[in-house]
């Protein structure tokens, strides 16, 4: 008997076609799984009714012929994308309740393409973190378990940190995630999964929960990456209602990935990333990486990104700048929650006061003070001068290479709690994965190994612009090499069970 | 290099519009101030004659038919506002 939750889906959508099993059982095994690990808080909203009549549905338009590319597949959504009448609240207690009258640009392609939505996925508030600790709705937990430590609760990484527990414990097939600084790659790595961010301006922002409105982009969480692309295809495309939203034909990614041969391919080290204070397993893995290309017959290249060091530091002026303009909106008056005050003023304050956490009051204030007048030049434009530079060191790069491969994040997941005392230390976590995202470039993270407590370590490649296959097909390669079959301690009792 | 007071904080959220007690102005100017200064490490980038940049993409935004798309939604729009009165939205009183 097939293990419904433990297919790719890539099998999963052969499976459906040959009518080995229906897009129900299928759903139902997930609901089932979904109810026996309640305890990762991966879900902020789970929906099981509405899955099982969109799993029926699905069924039937497959017996009439009429099957999408992701036809009866069930999927997680990360719960910053606005979904019709299913309650949207970006992690946050300001918008409890929120039940959108519309559904984003890219959810909508998804159910278009006969997918079925499992839930919303917890993430940090507004999808600010890296760890999945600044949620209203609790922490996730990542089904990994440290050697020997069965009782430490690790975090998933952040800000996707639902999407990722959940894809790396069966409790959906893939998910739908956003990467502002890191925030798709990052997890990934933390929880022995995918994940790729595609390029700016691939996927549609319209109906997301805006953050930090030039830098966040929607991506794909899979168990591989033949997964991620295909869940990555139905995703993109250019959408009237986001004026940065490119008009590109998309690529069919996963055919992309039926050329295996790399050969000849040049795939560049940036210098920078060889950070002092680095772990040495994080750096075996990255050397490890490195051979792995070599032997698949790519070409090394050394390159340099000269201006790493300051990107998180032009990272947390732009991303606050943003996200303080963006997130006015929550005043109290049209949508979400609202405490009353003696006048509208300090309705608005108290509402806010209430409504937000500690990390995106932090982040709000950090971008009111950097806008704020007398310090607009000397930060913010300073910052979007410096952004610049960082754009033009890849692009250098990307005369010498086809692609960058770097390790995802300095470490492996962390314990809930560590790195708390200290933001800027939590930033930190980002330092591989924000420079691409100021240069808006295509990132994917692979599970490439185990640390040595037994805790999953990702390589990231990053990509020209617009050149997803390439970034997929290297991932690929890596994949091939690295053979991670380890699978998280939930899974390993379950099986054990 | 900038570090933020307690007046400092206050005066950013007043104008972010976030009710703070003295603890929590106490609370979050020094990280605040740990922040701000981590970001001023920018200022030993040379950034003379190059251009801020504001979007990655090189896209030309295009213009739309000037015209009327979707409408006649008022119950959507206010479906989800804390207090409504006959299709309107409502807010304290602002003018005595």
């Amino acid at each position: 008997m097939i293990n419904l939750t433990h297919m790719t889906m890539a099998e999963a959508i052969k499976g459906l076609k040959n009518k080995d099993f229906t897009s129900v059982e299928i759903t139902r095994a997930h609901i089932e799984a979904m109810e026996a690990a309640k305890h990762l808080n991966a879900y902020i909203t789970e929906t099981p009714e509405l899955a099982l009549k969109q799993a029926q549905e699905s069924d039937k338009r497959r017996a009439g012929g009429n099957a999408g590319e992701l036809e009866g597949i069930p999927l997680g959504i990360k719960d910053l994308f606005c979904t019709r009448n299913v309650q949207t609240t970006a992690g946050s207690h300001i918008l409890e309740g929120f039940t959108p009258k519309y559904e984003s640009t890219v959810t909508q392609k998804l159910w278009d393409a006969g997918a079925v939505m499992l839930g919303k996925l917890n993430l940090d508030e507004f999808a600010m973190g890296s760890a999945n600790t600044t949620s209203y709705y609790g922490n996730v937990i990542n089904p990994w378990r440290r050697d020997g430590e069965p009782n430490t609760d690790l975090v998933p990484g952040g800000s996707s940190g639902g999407s990722a527990s959940a894809t790396a414990a069966h409790l959906c097939m893939a998910a739908t995630g956003t990467d502002t600084g890191g925030s798709i790659r990052q997890p990934a790595s933390f929880c022995g999964i995918t994940g790729i961010k595609p390029t700016y301006g691939r996927c549609s922002r319209w109906g997301i929960v805006a953050f930090s409105s030039s830098l966040d982009q929607a991506g794909a969480f899979a168990r591989n990456v033949e997964d991620a692309a295909i869940l990555l295809k139905s995703m993109c495309g250019h959408d009237p209602k986001d004026s940065t939203s490119a008009k590109k034909d998309v690529p069919d990614f996963a055919a992309a990935l039926a050329d295996q041969d790399i050969k000849g391919l040049k795939v560049g080290i940036p210098k920078e990333y060889r950070m002092d204070g680095m772990p040495e397993e994080i750096e075996k893995l990255w050397d490890q990486g490195v051979e792995w290309m070599k032997d698949a017959g790519a070409e090394i290249v050394d390159v340099s990104l000269p201006h790493t060091k300051y990107a998180l530091p032009t990272y947390y002026i732009i991303a606050p700048a943003e996200c303080s303009s963006n997130l006015a909106r929550y005043d109290g008056v049209r949508y979400g929650l609202r405490v009353e005050g003696e006048d509208l003023n300090d309705t608005y304050s108290n509402t806010r006061a209430a409504g937000f956490g500690d990390e995106v009051k932090r982040r709000i204030m950090i971008g009111t003070y950097a806008l704020s007048s007398g310090y607009y030049d000397a930060y913010y434009i300073k910052a979007q001068k410096v952004r610049h530079l960082i754009s033009e060191d890849f692009m250098k790069a990307y005369e010498k290479c086809d692609v960058l491969l770097t390790p995802t994040a300095p470490s492996a997941a962390f314990a809930i709690g560590e790195n708390e005392d200290d933001p800027i230390k939590m930033y930190l976590n980002d330092i591989f994965t924000v420079p691409a995202s100021l240069a808006g470039l295509p990132g994917m993270s692979v599970p490439a190994g185990l640390d040595a407590n037994g805790l999953p370590l990702g390589l990231q490649i990053l990509g020209r612009p617009w050149d997803e296959e390439t970034v997929l097909r290297v991932s690929q390669s890596i994949e091939k090499a690295a053979n991670f079959t380890a699978k998280p301690a939930l899974l390993q009792e379950k099986q054990a069970a | 290099m900038s570090s933020l007071d307690k007046k400092d904080v206050a005066k950013v959220a007043s104008l972010a519009r976030i009710k703070m007690s003295d603890e929590e102005l106490e609370k979050y100017g020094p990280q605040l101030s740990n922040i701000i200064q981590f970001v001023e490490q920018l200022a030993e980038v040379d950034t003379d004659n190059v251009e801020p940049l504001a979007s990655v993409v090189d896209l030309n935004l295009s213009l739309r038919t000037d015209e009327v798309t979707d409408g006649n939604i008022q119950e959507d729009i206010l479906a989800n506002a804390p207090e409504t009165l006959e299709g309107f939205f409502v807010v304290p009183k602002v003018v005595e």
